[in-house]
């Protein structure tokens, strides 16, 4: 019986290659939710219930869609960063400690740059951020290209370091004598992003985030480096012989994922929190493999995908609260529909 | 400050307590070697770790046995493991994608099943753990005694662990098998080997090391549960796994190399020692990241990792 | 030796197989007799292989029958073929590099249940096997040590050790000097003298001539015609294989003017493989303006290293190399192709990026340079011509420029690439293996390109393991051996005998 399944499913699966990607994303998308609904009831819940409040949290009033589009935020940034860097072949899974780091940095330029014009501290902020990000980025790459070190495991033992840095800080100078919690003093007024919607906390930096989308989109298909990164990660010894620097292309696919990352914490800190906080990141780093994965690691797709994760991130509170359903559970939904992803899109390939 | 580090005491529980710290990474890390002789690159032990220390806390807190919580923790591990083997095998899916998908699902799935159980309470449920065996006469030995001879019985059995997978590895067909299939699975295919059975199978067994791994955390060391319990350790078996050359000696000798970062960590914690409390968190990442950027170099291993094997593809 | 009254040990009747909507093998018929060698002929891609795989139980056939000794037999996998007494030695040798010759033997033998090696009864039996049909191994050698002629023999091996009564090879000389394909030859024969079979897959008529007692040729999938070898002609066997008839004329060429224009020069070059160890050995040579030269020799001699350096793509240990005077020793492969080189790379595989268009692997090698791209930015209007022209003009088959690499043939991809190499009229065309796995058409297309690229004033470095490319295309010919080059002639000078001499290690 179990036999006659696995031989359906597996039949019924070798027609994906014919499906369009977007088709077989929307599938993962609903057999992820599925199994979800599966897990809430196992523990007793109602489905319906629980994936109602999310709906209803997420995208239910203006302020619900403001919260999940400044979620969605970061999770673009990153997303965008990773799927750059999944191309050339590069497994960066550090954008979460790229986040914190990009973080600090901009809260540093953020609190103490006195006296610029709002235009000038907000750029300095948000590039302070990125160089942050691109930093950690820099040395992995350059050890994977020098040395051949796996970029996984030191991208991930960067997270780890990183936080500690930034819980650090937060314990010891960046505090905030004022404040009985480890958070910095507020930012600058004029290192804040404007907000867009009144009465919200939609900011600025959400529509720059699908901007870049746009212009990365445009970057990987129209340009020279961008035709090296899809080159490099889909054939390494075919780019050689054609004279493209393999190595070279991998530092900087990996310097601009990585300051991606970096500015999705420099829009964090400057358009939501307006000061750095421990764990001001809700995982934002690792969601963004699956937003990114999801997304095909085309940037006009991650938009979509980024929309998704943030709203289960912005709706699982109030699934806790109306279906006593717990939070984690969008970390179980991200994970299926990674592995999902992997079964549909990715497969067949020792590489992407 | 240094005449403390040097003195007896504390070496002698530091070197105890790196031999702890290690057995947890060695588990899985054998586990891990053995599915990835068969070609299959399992990033989700990180994961799957996560998760058998959440289910080995679970089963023996409620059933008040060690035993049980252990050995459901493997089990566990066997069930995502092969969930693993059929998406990577079966279905050739991306396995580095995969991996991932793996170990976010797990710790997901842990988070999850532990807010459930155990709420977000700030008093955590305690277990006892495993006691220390001290072997008679040997565990007397100064030094030496206490690091080697008077462990808890997991150690002993991980340690027993090596020389069988030597002679499992040299000496036997399955061995031989599990080898070809990861090095040329085309080849192993052509002398009859059923190539996807044999990396479902070496799948699933690193998938229950992994979760033996993670069992281990809280029934033979810190008697508790908590979402970051594992943190790293999964990761630091994959570099063992490749600083040990995917050999069973070469990976005590990684192992003990991590466990001993971790054992370091909490003598200085245990001593006060005067840095920051968070540098102390960090440092045994910061010496995984040293020691692979040192020693743990590309290249290696077996030929077909991580590439899905069709054969129709043949021709 | 053999007589019609010989008994079948096979039959294949009505065997039908495609894949996807290529019809490998239509409706053949093959016998196969007690005692016989018999020769599988046909052109790649003809369905050999694919019908022998059957057999071998790699593949399910759509339709068709098989009997094993008379019986019906259905063959589910390379296990089943071999417990009813079929072994089959690939092309690409099914071996364990990193195992002993032992282990690669006994690999796949032992039963489940009883899983503890016995080595020293395997070598004992191993021993015997070698002894009563002549074949020299060191059991205990790894397989990565050995010469390709030895790891065949391990092949060889396998299969009796497994009380094979039916052998299938499968182009078994294509890796071969002359010297050990005789051995081979040699080998052959006491098999069926021990009363085996063999069914011999070969695209080469000598050869099939030389050896068989039977020949079946198949083309396009079906089987054309089984006759006697005593009784057929290397004319009528060309004819049957592709259809048409062939000249085996080697055109005549003026000689090159090489007094003139070194444009490549390499002086006392070693270059160390995979594996740590000189692969290449104080190689001097050069390449005039007019000229091709070619590089013979039996795969993994050095060829594949001497070509990446040349290329850029691995560092040398010693020595230089010059491009029209200029060193480029350490070059990175874009300046070599900068300094005026075009590059074939030995793999199809290594040229194309599968997933792209070929309009974007149009310019692969040259899209960053004016007019494809200004200032960073990819001009499309430019790549769009560029790869419509290399298209048209070379005859490359596909459905437009926008198809993706992968759905092209193979003999299409490589037209595409060496189109695509010769479009920046490099002053020197390194050739490697330009004809290896395509189809006769583009091989024929591929070789008078490179005749009319000479004519022009190119010079080529042709490196190829085919005999006859080399001898019919080359001004001059070096063979290399063990990375060293063993001899250098002039195509007049050049004999078979000669070149398998030196290919074999042997100063002629």
């Amino acid at each position: 019986m179990l036999q006659k399944i696995v031989l359906w499913t597996h039949k019924r699966t070798s027609n994906w290659q014919q499906m369009p990607d977007w088709l077989s994303s929307l599938l993962v998308i609903l057999l992820a939710f599925l199994i979800g609904a599966l897990f809430i009831i196992a523990i007793g819940a109602s489905p319906l219930a629980a994936y109602g409040a999310l709906l209803r949290a997420a995208f239910g009033s203006v302020n619900g869609f403001a919260e999940t589009m400044i979620k969605a935020c970061p999770l673009l940034l990153a997303g965008l960063g990773i799927s750059l860097a999944y191309r050339a072949q590069f497994w960066n899974i550090g954008a979460e400690g790229q986040i914190y780091a990009g973080g600090v940095c901009a809260a540093i330029v953020g609190l103490y740059l006195h006296g610029l014009p709002t235009f000038a501290h907000i750029t300095l902020t948000l590039l302070a951020g990125m160089i942050g990000g691109a930093l950690l980025g820099f040395f992995p790459a350059l050890f994977k290209v020098r040395l051949g070190v796996n970029e996984m495991i030191t991208t991930l033992m960067l997270n780890y370091v990183v936080i500690q840095v930034v819980a650090y800080l937060l314990h010891g100078p960046l505090r905030d004598q004022a404040s009985g919690i480890t958070i910095s003093p507020q930012l600058l007024k004029s290192a804040w992003l404007p907000i867009v919607v009144e009465r919200t906390r939609f900011h600025l930096g959400v529509l720059l985030a699908v901007g870049l989308a746009l212009l990365i989109h445009w970057f990987i298909y129209r340009t020279v480096l961008g035709y090296q990164i899809r080159a490099s990660g889909e054939n390494r010894r075919a780019a050689r012989v054609g004279g493209i620097r393999v190595n070279w292309v991998i530092i900087w696919t990996v310097l601009l994922s990585s300051a991606l990352a970096g500015l999705a914490g420099a829009v964090e800190v400057s358009g939501v929190q307006h000061r750095l906080v421990e764990d001001f990141s809700p995982g934002y780093g690792y969601l963004a493999i699956a937003v990114a994965l999801l997304g095909n690691l085309e940037p006009v797709r991650v938009i979509f995908s980024s929309i998704l994760f943030a709203a289960l991130l912005n709706g699982a509170d109030a699934m806790q609260r109306a279906a006593a359903v717990p939070v984690p559970v969008i970390y179980v939904i991200e994970g299926v529909v990674i592995v999902l992803v992997a079964v549909s899109i990715f497969r067949r390939k020792g590489s992407l | 400050m240094l005449d403390q580090i040097f003195s007896v005491v504390f070496l002698t529980g530091f070197l105890a307590a790196t031999l702890r710290m290690a057995t947890p990474i060695l588990i899985t890390a054998l586990g891990e070697m053995i599915a990835e002789r068969s070609g299959i690159l399992n990033l989700g032990i990180e994961g799957i770790m996560v998760l058998g220390a959440f289910v080995g806390f679970w089963v023996s807190y409620q059933s008040g046995d060690l035993w049980q919580g252990f050995l459901w923790g493997g089990l566990a591990g066997g069930i995502i493991g092969a969930l693993m083997g059929i998406v990577s095998v079966r279905f050739h899916a991306n396995q580095i994608v995969t991996g991932l998908g793996i170990w976010i699902l797990c710790q997901g799935l842990s988070s999850f099943l532990n807010r459930r159980i155990f709420g977000i309470s700030s008093v955590r449920p305690q277990l006892p753990t495993l006691p220390a065996i001290p072997i008679p006469g040997l565990s007397k030995i100064p030094i030496l005694g206490e690091t080697l001879f008077n462990q808890n019985i997991i150690v002993y059995g991980t340690l027993l662990l090596i020389p069988l997978f030597i002679y499992f590895l040299r000496q036997t067909s399955w061995g031989l098998h599990l080898s070809a299939v990861g090095e040329n699975p085309r080849a192993a295919d052509a002398a009859g080997l059923r190539v996807e059975w044999i990396r479902f199978l070496a799948t699933t067994f690193g998938g229950m090391m992994a979760g033996w791994g993670g069992a281990y955390l809280p029934i033979a060391f810190y008697g508790l549960y908590t979402d970051d319990l594992a943190v790293g350790r999964g990761w630091m078996a994959i570099a063992v796994v490749a600083f040990g050359r995917w050999s069973p000696l070469g990976m005590l000798a990684g192992a003990l190399i991590f466990g001993a970062s971790s054992a370091l960590q909490y003598r200085l914690q245990a001593m006060n020692f005067p840095l920051p409390y968070q540098f102390l968190l960090m440092l045994p990442f910061l010496i995984t990241l040293i020691f692979v950027v040192l020693f743990v170099r590309g290249g290696g291993g077996p030929a077909a990792l991580a590439k899905p094997y069709i054969r129709t593809q043949s021709e | 030796m053999m007589s019609d009254k010989s008994p079948s040990v096979i039959v294949m009747r009505g065997i039908t197989k495609r894949f996807g909507s290529v019809v490998a093998n239509d409706n053949v018929f093959f016998t196969l007799q007690k005692g016989e060698i018999h020769g599988l002929l046909g052109e790649n891609g003809a369905g050999k292989t694919t019908l022998m795989n059957i057999l071998y139980g790699l593949h399910q056939p759509d339709s068709g029958e098989i009997l094993i000794n008379g019986v019906h037999s259905h063959i589910k996998s390379p296990h089943d073929a071999i417990a009813r007494g079929i072994g089959m030695v690939h092309q690409h040798f099914m071996q364990v590099p990193t195992f002993t010759v032992i282990d690669n033997v006994i690999l796949g033998l032992q039963p489940f249940y009883r899983p503890a090696l016995d080595r020293r009864h395997a070598r004992q039996r191993l021993l015997e096997i070698a002894h009563l049909y002549g074949l020299s191994i060191d059991p205990d050698a790894y397989i990565w040590q050995l010469s390709v002629g030895d790891r065949q023999r391990v092949e060889i091996i396998k299969a009796l050790y497994r009380n094979v009564r039916i052998l299938i090879l499968d182009e078994p000389t294509s890796v071969l000097t002359p010297q050990e394909s005789e051995d081979l030859f040699h080998t052959l024969r006491r098999l069926v003298e021990n009363g085996l079979s063999v069914v011999f897959i070969t695209h080469n008529l000598e050869e099939a001539l030389a050896i068989t007692d039977r020949i079946t040729v198949l083309r396009n999938g079906k089987a054309m015609a089984t006759l006697p070898s005593v009784h057929a002609t290397k004319e009528e066997l060309a004819s049957l294989m592709v259809g048409r008839q062939v000249l085996f004329d080697i055109p005549t060429l003026d000689l090159p003017d090489v007094s003139v224009n070194e444009v490549l020069s390499v002086e006392k070059l070693s270059v160390k493989g995979d594996r740590g160890s000189l692969a290449v050995r104080t190689v001097s040579f050069s390449v005039h303006q007019g000229e091709i030269v070619g590089i013979a020799g039996v795969d993994g001699n050095g060829q594949s290293e001497l070509i990446q350096v040349l290329a850029g793509l691995r560092a040398p240990y010693e020595g230089r190399f010059f491009i029209k005077g200029r060193e480029m020793t350490n070059a990175s492969p874009r300046e070599i192709l900068q300094a005026g080189v075009g590059y074939i790379p030995e793999n199809l595989e290594d040229a194309l990026i599968p997933s792209f268009s070929l309009l974007e692997n149009a310019v692969l090698d040259t899209h960053y340079t004016p007019p494809f791209s200004r200032n960073g930015v990819l001009d499309f209007r430019n790549i769009v011509r560029h790869a419509r022209a290399l298209i048209q003009s070379h005859d490359v088959r596909v459905p437009d420029e926008m198809a993706k690499a992968a759905v092209l043939s193979g003999g299409n991809k490589q037209k595409f690439i060496v189109a695509r190499a010769l479009a920046r009229n490099p002053q020197l065309l390194i050739a490697a293996h330009p004809t290896r796995g395509i189809d006769i058409g583009a091989e024929e297309y591929i070789r008078n390109l490179l005749l009319q690229k000479r004519k022009e004033g190119m010079a080529i470095l042709l490196v190829s393991t085919k005999l006859d490319e080399i001898m019919s295309l080359s001004d001059r010919i070096l063979v290399m051996e063990r990375g060293r080059i063993m001899g250098e002639m002039l195509r007049e000078e050049a004999t078979i005998e000669r070149i398998g001499m030196l290919m074999a290690g042997s100063e002629a």
